[in-house]
Protein backbone atom coordinates (compact mmCIF):
# COMPACT_ATOMS: atom_id res chain seq x y z
CA UNK A 1 0.00 0.00 0.00
CA UNK A 2 1.27 3.42 -0.92
CA UNK A 3 1.73 5.57 2.18
CA UNK A 4 -0.18 8.84 2.62
CA UNK A 5 2.99 10.92 2.45
CA UNK A 6 3.55 9.99 -1.21
CA UNK A 7 0.20 11.45 -2.16
CA UNK A 8 0.83 14.56 -0.12
CA UNK A 9 4.20 15.06 -1.80
CA UNK A 10 2.58 14.83 -5.24
CA UNK A 11 -0.05 17.33 -4.10
CA UNK A 12 2.61 19.71 -2.79
CA UNK A 13 4.60 19.38 -6.03
CA UNK A 14 1.53 20.18 -8.12
CA UNK A 15 0.86 23.17 -5.88
CA UNK A 16 4.43 24.40 -6.24
CA UNK A 17 4.43 23.93 -10.03
CA UNK A 18 1.23 25.92 -10.41
CA UNK A 19 2.34 28.80 -8.16
CA UNK A 20 5.64 28.99 -10.04
CA UNK A 21 3.68 28.85 -13.30
CA UNK A 22 1.58 31.83 -12.27
CA UNK A 23 4.44 33.98 -11.01
CA UNK A 24 7.28 33.19 -13.37
CA UNK A 25 5.28 33.04 -16.57
CA UNK A 26 5.77 36.27 -18.51
CA UNK A 27 4.41 35.21 -21.88
CA UNK A 28 1.06 33.56 -22.25
CA UNK A 29 -2.16 33.99 -20.30
CA UNK A 30 -3.38 30.52 -21.27
CA UNK A 31 -0.51 29.03 -19.28
CA UNK A 32 -1.72 30.95 -16.24
CA UNK A 33 -5.20 29.47 -16.69
CA UNK A 34 -3.64 26.02 -16.85
CA UNK A 35 -1.65 26.72 -13.69
CA UNK A 36 -4.85 27.76 -11.90
CA UNK A 37 -6.48 24.44 -12.82
CA UNK A 38 -3.42 22.63 -11.51
CA UNK A 39 -3.68 24.55 -8.24
CA UNK A 40 -7.21 23.27 -7.65
CA UNK A 41 -6.15 19.74 -8.61
CA UNK A 42 -3.34 19.87 -6.08
CA UNK A 43 -5.89 20.54 -3.35
CA UNK A 44 -8.12 17.78 -4.74
CA UNK A 45 -5.22 15.33 -4.52
CA UNK A 46 -4.87 16.15 -0.82
CA UNK A 47 -8.60 15.86 -0.20
CA UNK A 48 -8.89 12.45 -1.82
CA UNK A 49 -5.78 11.12 -0.14
CA UNK A 50 -6.87 12.31 3.32
CA UNK A 51 -10.41 11.09 2.71
CA UNK A 52 -9.16 7.60 1.90
CA UNK A 53 -6.77 7.39 4.83
CA UNK A 54 -9.24 8.86 7.33
CA UNK A 55 -12.05 6.63 6.07
CA UNK A 56 -14.24 9.73 5.84
CA UNK A 57 -16.19 10.38 2.66
CA UNK A 58 -16.77 14.12 3.04
CA UNK A 59 -13.38 14.92 1.50
CA UNK A 60 -14.35 13.15 -1.71
CA UNK A 61 -17.69 14.96 -1.83
CA UNK A 62 -15.76 18.22 -1.47
CA UNK A 63 -13.71 17.22 -4.52
CA UNK A 64 -16.88 17.00 -6.63
CA UNK A 65 -17.74 20.56 -5.68
CA UNK A 66 -14.19 21.75 -6.39
CA UNK A 67 -14.26 20.12 -9.83
CA UNK A 68 -17.55 21.86 -10.63
CA UNK A 69 -16.20 25.20 -9.46
CA UNK A 70 -13.01 24.59 -11.47
CA UNK A 71 -15.07 24.03 -14.60
CA UNK A 72 -17.03 27.25 -14.04
CA UNK A 73 -13.81 29.09 -13.31
CA UNK A 74 -12.16 27.83 -16.51
CA UNK A 75 -15.22 28.91 -18.51
CA UNK A 76 -15.16 32.42 -17.05
CA UNK A 77 -11.38 32.66 -17.37
CA UNK A 78 -11.49 31.78 -21.06
CA UNK A 79 -14.40 34.18 -21.62
CA UNK A 80 -12.39 37.02 -20.06
CA UNK A 81 -9.41 35.96 -22.17
CA UNK A 82 -11.52 36.33 -25.32
CA UNK A 83 -12.78 39.76 -24.24
CA UNK A 84 -9.18 40.76 -23.59
CA UNK A 85 -8.03 39.47 -26.96
CA UNK A 86 -10.87 41.28 -28.77
CA UNK A 87 -9.93 44.62 -27.25
CA UNK A 88 -6.17 44.22 -27.40
CA UNK A 89 -5.24 41.63 -30.05
CA UNK A 90 -2.77 40.03 -27.66
CA UNK A 91 -2.76 37.61 -24.74
CA UNK A 92 0.75 38.45 -23.66
CA UNK A 93 1.08 38.90 -19.90
CA UNK A 94 3.43 41.85 -20.35
CA UNK A 95 0.79 43.75 -22.29
CA UNK A 96 -1.41 43.95 -19.18
CA UNK A 97 0.01 47.32 -18.22
CA UNK A 98 -2.75 49.85 -18.86
CA UNK A 99 -3.58 49.97 -15.17
CA UNK A 100 -0.53 50.80 -13.14
CA UNK A 101 -0.52 48.59 -10.06
CA UNK B 1 -27.01 11.57 9.20
CA UNK B 2 -30.52 12.85 9.76
CA UNK B 3 -33.36 13.25 7.31
CA UNK B 4 -33.82 16.83 6.16
CA UNK B 5 -36.99 18.48 7.37
CA UNK B 6 -38.91 21.55 6.27
CA UNK B 7 -37.20 23.33 9.15
CA UNK B 8 -33.81 22.85 7.47
CA UNK B 9 -35.04 24.38 4.25
CA UNK B 10 -36.75 27.27 6.04
CA UNK B 11 -33.36 28.19 7.49
CA UNK B 12 -31.95 28.71 3.99
CA UNK B 13 -35.20 30.12 2.60
CA UNK B 14 -33.64 33.53 1.75
CA UNK B 15 -30.88 31.87 -0.34
CA UNK B 16 -33.36 29.59 -2.13
CA UNK B 17 -35.69 32.53 -2.69
CA UNK B 18 -33.04 34.81 -4.21
CA UNK B 19 -31.51 32.05 -6.36
CA UNK B 20 -34.91 30.98 -7.72
CA UNK B 21 -35.99 34.51 -8.49
CA UNK B 22 -32.65 35.24 -10.16
CA UNK B 23 -33.40 32.42 -12.62
CA UNK B 24 -36.98 33.69 -13.09
CA UNK B 25 -35.74 37.24 -13.71
CA UNK B 26 -33.24 35.99 -16.28
CA UNK B 27 -36.06 34.34 -18.25
CA UNK B 28 -38.49 37.24 -17.85
CA UNK B 29 -35.86 39.65 -19.10
CA UNK B 30 -35.58 37.63 -22.31
CA UNK B 31 -39.28 37.89 -23.07
CA UNK B 32 -40.16 41.39 -21.93
CA UNK B 33 -39.10 43.73 -24.68
CA UNK B 34 -39.26 47.43 -23.94
CA UNK B 35 -37.72 50.71 -24.98
CA UNK B 36 -36.08 51.04 -21.59
CA UNK B 37 -33.53 48.37 -20.69
CA UNK B 38 -34.49 46.09 -17.78
CA UNK B 39 -38.02 47.54 -17.64
CA UNK B 40 -39.26 44.42 -15.86
CA UNK B 41 -36.02 42.99 -14.48
CA UNK B 42 -35.03 46.05 -12.46
CA UNK B 43 -38.20 46.45 -10.33
CA UNK B 44 -38.32 42.67 -9.85
CA UNK B 45 -34.69 42.60 -8.70
CA UNK B 46 -35.21 45.38 -6.18
CA UNK B 47 -38.41 43.71 -4.92
CA UNK B 48 -36.57 40.40 -4.58
CA UNK B 49 -33.73 41.93 -2.61
CA UNK B 50 -35.96 43.95 -0.28
CA UNK B 51 -38.28 41.01 0.45
CA UNK B 52 -35.29 38.68 0.95
CA UNK B 53 -33.81 41.24 3.34
CA UNK B 54 -36.99 41.15 5.41
CA UNK B 55 -37.15 37.34 5.20
CA UNK B 56 -33.61 37.10 6.61
CA UNK B 57 -34.64 39.02 9.72
CA UNK B 58 -37.04 36.20 10.64
CA UNK B 59 -34.40 34.26 12.59
CA UNK B 60 -33.08 37.21 14.58
CA UNK B 61 -32.41 36.47 18.28
CA UNK B 62 -33.52 32.87 18.08
CA UNK B 63 -31.17 30.30 19.62
CA UNK B 64 -28.25 29.33 17.39
CA UNK B 65 -28.75 26.14 15.38
CA UNK B 66 -26.86 24.34 12.64
CA UNK B 67 -29.08 23.00 9.89
CA UNK B 68 -28.74 20.92 6.68
CA UNK B 69 -26.54 18.32 8.39
CA UNK B 70 -24.21 20.92 9.78
CA UNK B 71 -23.65 22.84 6.55
CA UNK B 72 -25.34 26.10 7.51
CA UNK B 73 -25.39 28.10 10.72
CA UNK B 74 -28.55 29.95 11.65
CA UNK B 75 -27.89 32.62 14.28
CA UNK B 76 -28.50 36.29 14.97
CA UNK B 77 -25.32 37.53 13.35
CA UNK B 78 -26.07 35.72 10.09
CA UNK B 79 -29.64 37.06 10.07
CA UNK B 80 -28.35 40.59 10.53
CA UNK B 81 -25.53 40.38 7.98
CA UNK B 82 -27.66 38.61 5.35
CA UNK B 83 -30.33 41.25 5.70
CA UNK B 84 -27.69 43.99 5.41
CA UNK B 85 -26.33 42.30 2.29
CA UNK B 86 -29.75 42.27 0.61
CA UNK B 87 -30.61 45.88 1.47
CA UNK B 88 -27.10 47.07 0.60
CA UNK B 89 -27.22 45.40 -2.80
CA UNK B 90 -30.66 46.88 -3.48
CA UNK B 91 -29.16 50.31 -2.78
CA UNK B 92 -26.16 49.55 -5.03
CA UNK B 93 -28.39 48.63 -7.97
CA UNK B 94 -30.59 51.66 -7.34
CA UNK B 95 -27.58 53.99 -7.51
CA UNK B 96 -25.95 52.15 -10.42
CA UNK B 97 -28.99 52.32 -12.70
CA UNK B 98 -28.47 55.48 -14.74
CA UNK B 99 -24.70 55.17 -14.90
CA UNK B 100 -24.82 51.57 -16.12
CA UNK B 101 -27.64 52.32 -18.57
CA UNK B 102 -25.58 55.13 -20.15
CA UNK B 103 -22.73 52.65 -20.76
CA UNK B 104 -24.81 49.78 -22.11
CA UNK B 105 -24.19 47.65 -19.01
CA UNK B 106 -27.77 47.76 -17.77
CA UNK B 107 -28.90 44.40 -19.06
CA UNK B 108 -30.73 41.55 -17.41
CA UNK B 109 -27.53 39.54 -16.98
CA UNK B 110 -25.94 42.31 -14.94
CA UNK B 111 -28.80 42.19 -12.42
CA UNK B 112 -28.88 38.40 -12.39
CA UNK B 113 -25.13 38.23 -11.74
CA UNK B 114 -25.62 40.71 -8.90
CA UNK B 115 -28.36 38.48 -7.44
CA UNK B 116 -26.22 35.32 -7.66
CA UNK B 117 -23.44 37.27 -6.01
CA UNK B 118 -25.87 37.98 -3.17
CA UNK B 119 -26.58 34.24 -2.87
CA UNK B 120 -22.83 33.65 -2.66
CA UNK B 121 -22.45 36.27 0.07
CA UNK B 122 -25.35 34.77 2.02
CA UNK B 123 -23.75 31.32 1.77
CA UNK B 124 -20.49 32.78 3.12
CA UNK B 125 -22.30 34.51 5.97
CA UNK B 126 -24.19 31.39 7.05
CA UNK B 127 -21.31 28.95 6.58
CA UNK B 128 -20.83 26.33 9.30
CA UNK B 129 -18.79 24.05 7.06
CA UNK B 130 -15.72 24.55 4.87
CA UNK B 131 -17.72 23.41 1.83
CA UNK B 132 -20.36 26.14 2.24
CA UNK B 133 -17.62 28.66 2.84
CA UNK B 134 -15.70 27.71 -0.31
CA UNK B 135 -18.75 27.51 -2.57
CA UNK B 136 -19.99 30.88 -1.28
CA UNK B 137 -16.61 32.56 -1.87
CA UNK B 138 -16.39 31.16 -5.39
CA UNK B 139 -19.97 32.03 -6.29
CA UNK B 140 -19.42 35.65 -5.32
CA UNK B 141 -16.03 35.81 -7.04
CA UNK B 142 -17.27 34.30 -10.32
CA UNK B 143 -20.15 36.80 -10.43
CA UNK B 144 -17.74 39.67 -9.82
CA UNK B 145 -15.39 38.59 -12.64
CA UNK B 146 -18.37 38.43 -14.97
CA UNK B 147 -19.74 41.81 -13.94
CA UNK B 148 -16.38 43.52 -14.47
CA UNK B 149 -15.82 41.89 -17.88
CA UNK B 150 -19.33 42.81 -19.06
CA UNK B 151 -18.03 46.20 -20.10
CA UNK B 152 -16.75 44.48 -23.22
CA UNK B 153 -15.39 47.37 -25.24
CA UNK B 154 -13.30 48.80 -22.44
CA UNK B 155 -9.63 47.84 -22.54
CA UNK B 156 -9.26 48.76 -18.89
CA UNK B 157 -12.22 46.67 -17.73
CA UNK B 158 -10.97 43.58 -19.55
CA UNK B 159 -7.56 43.99 -17.99
CA UNK B 160 -9.04 44.57 -14.53
CA UNK B 161 -11.20 41.46 -14.91
CA UNK B 162 -8.20 39.35 -15.96
CA UNK B 163 -6.02 40.58 -13.10
CA UNK B 164 -8.83 40.04 -10.60
CA UNK B 165 -9.52 36.60 -12.02
CA UNK B 166 -5.91 35.41 -11.83
CA UNK B 167 -5.22 36.75 -8.35
CA UNK B 168 -8.66 35.73 -7.04
CA UNK B 169 -8.25 32.19 -8.36
CA UNK B 170 -4.77 32.00 -6.85
CA UNK B 171 -6.19 33.12 -3.49
CA UNK B 172 -8.99 30.55 -3.61
CA UNK B 173 -6.45 27.90 -4.53
CA UNK B 174 -4.29 28.74 -1.53
CA UNK B 175 -7.38 28.83 0.70
CA UNK B 176 -8.49 25.47 -0.65
CA UNK B 177 -5.07 23.92 -0.08
CA UNK B 178 -5.19 25.20 3.51
CA UNK B 179 -8.64 23.66 3.89
CA UNK B 180 -7.38 20.31 2.62
CA UNK B 181 -4.53 20.32 5.15
CA UNK B 182 -6.94 21.29 7.93
CA UNK B 183 -9.22 18.44 6.87
CA UNK B 184 -6.32 16.00 7.01
CA UNK B 185 -5.28 17.22 10.47
CA UNK B 186 -8.68 17.34 12.13
CA UNK B 187 -10.55 14.70 10.11
CA UNK B 188 -13.57 16.90 9.54
CA UNK B 189 -14.79 19.72 7.33
CA UNK B 190 -17.32 21.05 9.81
CA UNK B 191 -16.07 24.18 11.58
CA UNK B 192 -17.44 23.08 14.94
CA UNK B 193 -15.73 19.70 14.64
CA UNK B 194 -12.51 21.49 13.65
CA UNK B 195 -12.69 23.61 16.80
CA UNK B 196 -13.43 20.44 18.78
CA UNK B 197 -10.05 19.07 17.68
CA UNK B 198 -8.24 21.94 19.44
CA UNK B 199 -7.02 19.78 22.29
CA UNK B 200 -5.61 17.03 20.08
CA UNK B 201 -3.13 19.16 18.11
CA UNK B 202 -0.12 21.04 19.42
CA UNK B 203 0.10 24.74 18.58
CA UNK B 204 3.71 24.21 17.55
CA UNK B 205 2.84 21.50 15.02
CA UNK B 206 4.27 22.51 11.65
CA UNK B 207 1.47 21.14 9.42
CA UNK B 208 -1.09 22.98 11.53
CA UNK B 209 0.85 26.25 11.20
CA UNK B 210 1.06 25.71 7.44
CA UNK B 211 -2.67 25.02 7.17
CA UNK B 212 -3.66 28.07 9.22
CA UNK B 213 -1.17 30.32 7.40
CA UNK B 214 -2.61 29.31 4.05
CA UNK B 215 -6.17 29.92 5.26
CA UNK B 216 -5.20 33.35 6.61
CA UNK B 217 -3.36 34.24 3.39
CA UNK B 218 -6.44 33.31 1.37
CA UNK B 219 -8.67 35.40 3.63
CA UNK B 220 -6.34 38.42 3.56
CA UNK B 221 -6.28 38.19 -0.24
CA UNK B 222 -10.07 38.25 -0.42
CA UNK B 223 -10.16 41.12 2.08
CA UNK B 224 -7.54 43.12 0.16
CA UNK B 225 -5.18 43.55 3.12
CA UNK B 226 -1.45 44.25 2.69
CA UNK B 227 0.68 42.32 1.57
CA UNK B 228 -2.04 40.81 -0.66
CA UNK B 229 -3.61 44.06 -1.83
CA UNK B 230 -2.14 44.37 -5.35
CA UNK B 231 -5.44 43.68 -7.09
CA UNK B 232 -7.51 46.27 -5.19
CA UNK B 233 -6.46 49.55 -6.90
CA UNK B 234 -6.38 48.06 -10.42
CA UNK B 235 -9.77 46.41 -10.08
CA UNK B 236 -11.41 49.49 -8.53
CA UNK B 237 -9.90 51.73 -11.18
CA UNK B 238 -10.48 49.52 -14.22
CA UNK B 239 -14.09 48.53 -13.53
CA UNK B 240 -17.08 50.66 -14.43
CA UNK B 241 -17.96 52.77 -11.37
CA UNK B 242 -21.27 50.91 -10.91
CA UNK B 243 -19.38 47.60 -10.68
CA UNK B 244 -16.77 49.15 -8.39
CA UNK B 245 -19.63 50.18 -6.11
CA UNK B 246 -21.00 46.63 -6.10
CA UNK B 247 -17.68 44.96 -5.35
CA UNK B 248 -16.40 47.50 -2.83
CA UNK B 249 -19.36 48.03 -0.52
CA UNK B 250 -21.48 44.98 0.27
CA UNK B 251 -18.92 42.12 0.08
CA UNK B 252 -17.15 43.64 3.11
CA UNK B 253 -19.98 42.30 5.30
CA UNK B 254 -19.41 38.82 3.87
CA UNK B 255 -15.65 39.25 4.30
CA UNK B 256 -16.18 39.99 7.99
CA UNK B 257 -18.47 36.96 8.21
CA UNK B 258 -15.92 34.53 6.75
CA UNK B 259 -13.26 35.87 9.12
CA UNK B 260 -15.69 35.29 11.98
CA UNK B 261 -16.70 31.80 10.86
CA UNK B 262 -13.27 30.50 10.03
CA UNK B 263 -11.11 32.14 12.66
CA UNK B 264 -13.56 32.47 15.55
CA UNK B 265 -15.86 29.45 15.17
CA UNK B 266 -13.27 27.13 13.65
CA UNK B 267 -9.76 28.13 14.72
CA UNK B 268 -10.26 30.04 17.95
CA UNK B 269 -8.31 27.41 19.91
CA UNK B 270 -5.20 28.21 17.88
CA UNK B 271 -5.47 31.99 18.19
CA UNK B 272 -1.72 32.23 18.94
CA UNK B 273 -1.00 31.18 15.36
CA UNK B 274 -3.27 33.60 13.49
CA UNK B 275 -3.27 36.56 15.86
CA UNK B 276 0.20 37.83 14.94
CA UNK B 277 -0.43 37.41 11.22
CA UNK B 278 -3.60 39.49 11.41
CA UNK B 279 -1.87 42.12 13.55
CA UNK B 280 0.99 42.59 11.07
CA UNK B 281 -1.43 42.65 8.11
CA UNK B 282 -3.64 45.20 9.91
CA UNK B 283 -0.78 47.62 10.67
CA UNK B 284 0.78 47.27 7.20
CA UNK B 285 -2.63 47.84 5.58
CA UNK B 286 -3.32 50.99 7.58
CA UNK B 287 0.18 52.30 6.87
CA UNK B 288 0.41 51.51 3.17
CA UNK B 289 -3.22 52.35 2.38
CA UNK B 290 -3.06 55.77 3.99
CA UNK B 291 0.36 56.75 2.66
CA UNK B 292 -0.08 55.62 -0.95
CA UNK B 293 -3.59 57.12 -1.18
CA UNK B 294 -2.00 60.57 -0.84
CA UNK B 295 -0.19 60.11 -4.16
CA UNK B 296 -3.32 59.25 -6.18
CA UNK B 297 -4.93 61.63 -8.66
CA UNK B 298 -7.86 59.36 -9.47
CA UNK B 299 -10.59 59.23 -6.85
CA UNK B 300 -11.41 55.57 -7.51
CA UNK B 301 -7.79 54.59 -6.93
CA UNK B 302 -7.73 56.83 -3.85
CA UNK B 303 -10.83 55.11 -2.47
CA UNK B 304 -9.21 51.74 -3.27
CA UNK B 305 -6.25 52.58 -1.04
CA UNK B 306 -8.71 53.93 1.50
CA UNK B 307 -10.40 50.50 1.40
CA UNK B 308 -7.07 48.84 2.12
CA UNK B 309 -6.52 51.01 5.18
CA UNK B 310 -10.11 50.51 6.32
CA UNK B 311 -9.72 46.74 6.06
CA UNK B 312 -6.66 47.21 8.26
CA UNK B 313 -8.87 48.85 10.89
CA UNK B 314 -11.40 46.02 10.58
CA UNK B 315 -8.61 43.49 11.22
CA UNK B 316 -7.40 45.60 14.13
CA UNK B 317 -10.75 45.07 15.81
CA UNK B 318 -10.77 41.42 14.90
CA UNK B 319 -7.32 40.17 15.81
CA UNK B 320 -7.68 40.41 19.60
CA UNK B 321 -10.31 37.65 19.48
CA UNK B 322 -12.50 39.23 22.16
CA UNK B 323 -16.26 39.67 21.99
CA UNK B 324 -15.87 43.47 22.10
CA UNK B 325 -13.35 43.26 19.25
CA UNK B 326 -15.63 41.21 17.02
CA UNK B 327 -18.53 43.58 17.75
CA UNK B 328 -16.32 46.57 16.90
CA UNK B 329 -15.16 44.94 13.66
CA UNK B 330 -18.72 44.15 12.62
CA UNK B 331 -19.86 47.68 13.45
CA UNK B 332 -16.91 48.93 11.40
CA UNK B 333 -17.88 46.74 8.42
CA UNK B 334 -21.47 47.98 8.50
CA UNK B 335 -20.51 51.67 8.77
CA UNK B 336 -17.85 51.22 6.10
CA UNK B 337 -20.42 49.69 3.76
CA UNK B 338 -22.86 52.59 4.22
CA UNK B 339 -20.09 55.19 3.81
CA UNK B 340 -18.66 53.58 0.68
CA UNK B 341 -22.13 53.37 -0.84
CA UNK B 342 -22.47 57.13 -0.44
CA UNK B 343 -18.92 57.90 -1.63
CA UNK B 344 -19.19 56.00 -4.92
CA UNK B 345 -22.75 57.20 -5.45
CA UNK B 346 -21.58 60.82 -5.44
CA UNK B 347 -19.15 59.87 -8.24
CA UNK B 348 -22.02 58.11 -10.05
CA UNK B 349 -24.26 61.17 -9.64
CA UNK B 350 -21.55 63.43 -11.10
CA UNK B 351 -20.71 61.29 -14.10
CA UNK B 352 -22.46 61.50 -17.45
CA UNK B 353 -22.40 59.49 -20.61
CA UNK B 354 -18.82 59.80 -21.83
CA UNK B 355 -17.63 61.58 -18.68
CA UNK B 356 -16.43 59.51 -15.73
CA UNK B 357 -15.84 62.21 -13.10
CA UNK B 358 -13.26 59.99 -11.44
CA UNK B 359 -10.36 62.42 -11.39
CA UNK B 360 -9.72 64.51 -8.29
CA UNK B 361 -9.73 67.60 -10.54
CA UNK B 362 -13.37 66.93 -11.42
CA UNK B 363 -14.23 67.77 -7.81
CA UNK B 364 -12.70 71.26 -7.97
CA UNK B 365 -15.25 73.93 -7.14
CA UNK B 366 -18.09 71.44 -6.78
CA UNK B 367 -19.61 73.65 -4.09
CA UNK B 368 -20.31 76.36 -6.69
CA UNK B 369 -21.84 73.93 -9.17
CA UNK B 370 -23.83 71.72 -6.83
CA UNK B 371 -23.65 72.73 -3.15
CA UNK B 372 -25.89 69.87 -2.00
CA UNK B 373 -23.71 67.10 -3.50
CA UNK B 374 -20.63 68.87 -2.15
CA UNK B 375 -22.14 68.86 1.34
CA UNK B 376 -22.98 65.15 1.12
CA UNK B 377 -19.44 64.39 -0.10
CA UNK B 378 -18.08 66.45 2.81
CA UNK B 379 -19.99 64.30 5.30
CA UNK B 380 -18.80 61.11 3.62
CA UNK B 381 -15.16 62.25 3.63
CA UNK B 382 -15.41 63.29 7.30
CA UNK B 383 -16.85 59.87 8.10
CA UNK B 384 -14.06 58.06 6.23
CA UNK B 385 -11.44 60.21 7.94
CA UNK B 386 -13.05 59.51 11.32
CA UNK B 387 -13.93 63.06 12.32
CA UNK B 388 -16.66 63.39 14.99
CA UNK B 389 -19.68 63.46 15.07
CA UNK B 390 -19.89 61.10 12.09
CA UNK B 391 -20.48 57.35 12.37
CA UNK B 392 -16.99 56.72 10.97
CA UNK B 393 -15.49 58.30 14.08
CA UNK B 394 -17.39 55.96 16.39
CA UNK B 395 -16.44 52.95 14.26
CA UNK B 396 -12.72 53.79 14.57
CA UNK B 397 -13.16 54.59 18.28
CA UNK B 398 -14.78 51.22 18.99
CA UNK B 399 -12.07 49.30 17.14
CA UNK B 400 -9.25 51.14 18.89
CA UNK B 401 -10.98 50.78 22.27
CA UNK B 402 -11.33 47.02 21.77
CA UNK B 403 -7.64 46.70 20.86
CA UNK B 404 -6.71 48.85 23.87
CA UNK B 405 -8.76 46.72 26.26
CA UNK B 406 -7.02 43.64 24.91
CA UNK B 407 -3.73 45.28 25.97
CA UNK B 408 -2.19 46.33 22.65
CA UNK B 409 -1.29 49.93 23.53
CA UNK B 410 1.59 50.41 21.08
CA UNK B 411 -0.53 49.08 18.21
CA UNK B 412 -3.31 51.55 19.01
CA UNK B 413 -0.89 54.49 19.15
CA UNK B 414 0.57 53.52 15.76
CA UNK B 415 -2.90 53.16 14.24
CA UNK B 416 -4.01 56.56 15.50
CA UNK B 417 -0.91 58.28 14.08
CA UNK B 418 -1.46 56.60 10.71
CA UNK B 419 -5.15 57.55 10.75
CA UNK B 420 -4.10 61.19 11.11
CA UNK B 421 -1.89 60.79 8.03
CA UNK B 422 -4.94 59.36 6.27
CA UNK B 423 -7.10 62.34 7.17
CA UNK B 424 -4.98 64.44 4.78
CA UNK B 425 -6.27 62.98 1.53
CA UNK B 426 -9.89 62.91 2.65
CA UNK B 427 -9.71 66.55 3.65
CA UNK B 428 -7.97 67.39 0.36
CA UNK B 429 -11.21 66.47 -1.43
CA UNK B 430 -13.10 68.84 0.87
CA UNK B 431 -10.57 71.57 0.08
CA UNK B 432 -10.89 70.96 -3.68
CA UNK B 433 -14.69 71.14 -3.46
CA UNK B 434 -14.97 74.24 -1.32
CA UNK B 435 -11.86 76.37 -1.79
CA UNK B 436 -10.66 75.71 -5.35
CA UNK B 437 -12.12 76.86 -8.64
CA UNK B 438 -12.96 74.50 -11.44
CA UNK B 439 -10.71 74.45 -14.48
CA UNK B 440 -11.97 75.75 -17.80
CA UNK B 441 -14.45 73.41 -19.44
CA UNK B 442 -15.45 71.51 -16.32
CA UNK B 443 -17.92 74.27 -15.41
CA UNK B 444 -20.03 73.45 -18.45
CA UNK B 445 -21.07 70.19 -16.80
CA UNK B 446 -24.15 71.08 -14.82
CA UNK B 447 -23.93 68.26 -12.24
CA UNK B 448 -27.70 68.42 -11.88
CA UNK B 449 -28.55 65.69 -14.35
CA UNK B 450 -29.13 62.85 -11.94
CA UNK B 451 -32.46 61.42 -10.96
CA UNK B 452 -34.44 63.17 -8.22
CA UNK B 453 -35.14 59.91 -6.37
CA UNK B 454 -31.40 59.23 -6.31
CA UNK B 455 -30.87 62.62 -4.69
CA UNK B 456 -33.25 61.70 -1.87
CA UNK B 457 -31.82 58.25 -1.23
CA UNK B 458 -28.26 59.59 -1.39
CA UNK B 459 -29.23 62.34 1.06
CA UNK B 460 -30.69 59.85 3.53
CA UNK B 461 -27.63 57.65 3.09
CA UNK B 462 -25.07 60.40 3.73
CA UNK B 463 -26.98 62.44 6.32
CA UNK B 464 -27.71 59.17 8.12
CA UNK B 465 -23.99 58.90 8.88
CA UNK B 466 -24.37 61.96 11.12
CA UNK B 467 -28.01 61.57 12.16
CA UNK B 468 -27.37 58.14 13.69
CA UNK B 469 -25.04 59.67 16.30
CA UNK B 470 -27.58 60.04 19.17
CA UNK B 471 -28.49 56.32 18.85
CA UNK B 472 -24.99 55.02 18.22
CA UNK B 473 -24.85 53.32 21.64
CA UNK B 474 -28.02 51.36 20.88
CA UNK B 475 -26.65 50.27 17.50
CA UNK B 476 -23.42 49.03 19.08
CA UNK B 477 -25.31 47.19 21.84
CA UNK B 478 -27.55 45.62 19.23
CA UNK B 479 -24.55 44.36 17.23
CA UNK B 480 -22.88 43.14 20.43
CA UNK B 481 -26.03 41.23 21.33
CA UNK B 482 -26.21 39.59 17.92
CA UNK B 483 -22.63 38.34 18.37
CA UNK B 484 -23.47 36.70 21.71
CA UNK B 485 -21.44 33.54 22.17
CA UNK B 486 -18.53 34.63 19.97
CA UNK B 487 -15.15 35.61 21.32
CA UNK B 488 -12.76 34.48 24.04
CA UNK B 489 -14.02 35.37 27.49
Amino acid sequence: MIPLSHYLIVGALLFAISVVGIFLNRKNLVIILMAIELLLLAANMNFVAFSHYLGNLSGQVFVFFVLTVAAAEAAIGLAILIVLFRTRRSINVQDLDHLKG
Amino acid sequence: MTVLSAHDFWAVAPEIYVATLACVILVIDLYVRSVRPCAAAYPLTIATLVSAGLLCLDGLFEPTQTVLNGLVMRDSVSALLKSGTCFGTAAVLFYARDYAAARGLWRGEYLVLALFGVVGMMAMIGAAHLLTLYVGIELLALCLYGMIAMERDSVRAAEAAMKYFILGALASGVLLYGMSLLYGLTGSLSLQAVSGATGTLEVSSLPLMLAISMLVVGLLFKLGAVPFHMWVPDVYDGSATSTTLYLSAVPKLAAFAILLRLLSTGLEGWIEIWQDMLLVAALLSIALGNVVAIAQSNIKRMLAYSTISNMGFLLLGFFAGTHAGYAAAMFYAVIYMVTTLAAFSVILALSRSGFESDSLDDFRGLNKRNPWLALLMLIVMFSLAGIPPTAGFFAKLMVLQAALEAGFVAVVVAAVILAVVGAFYYLRIVKLMYFDDAEEGVLTISAHGYRRSMKWVLTVNAIGLVAVTPWIGEVIDFIGKSLMGFGLS
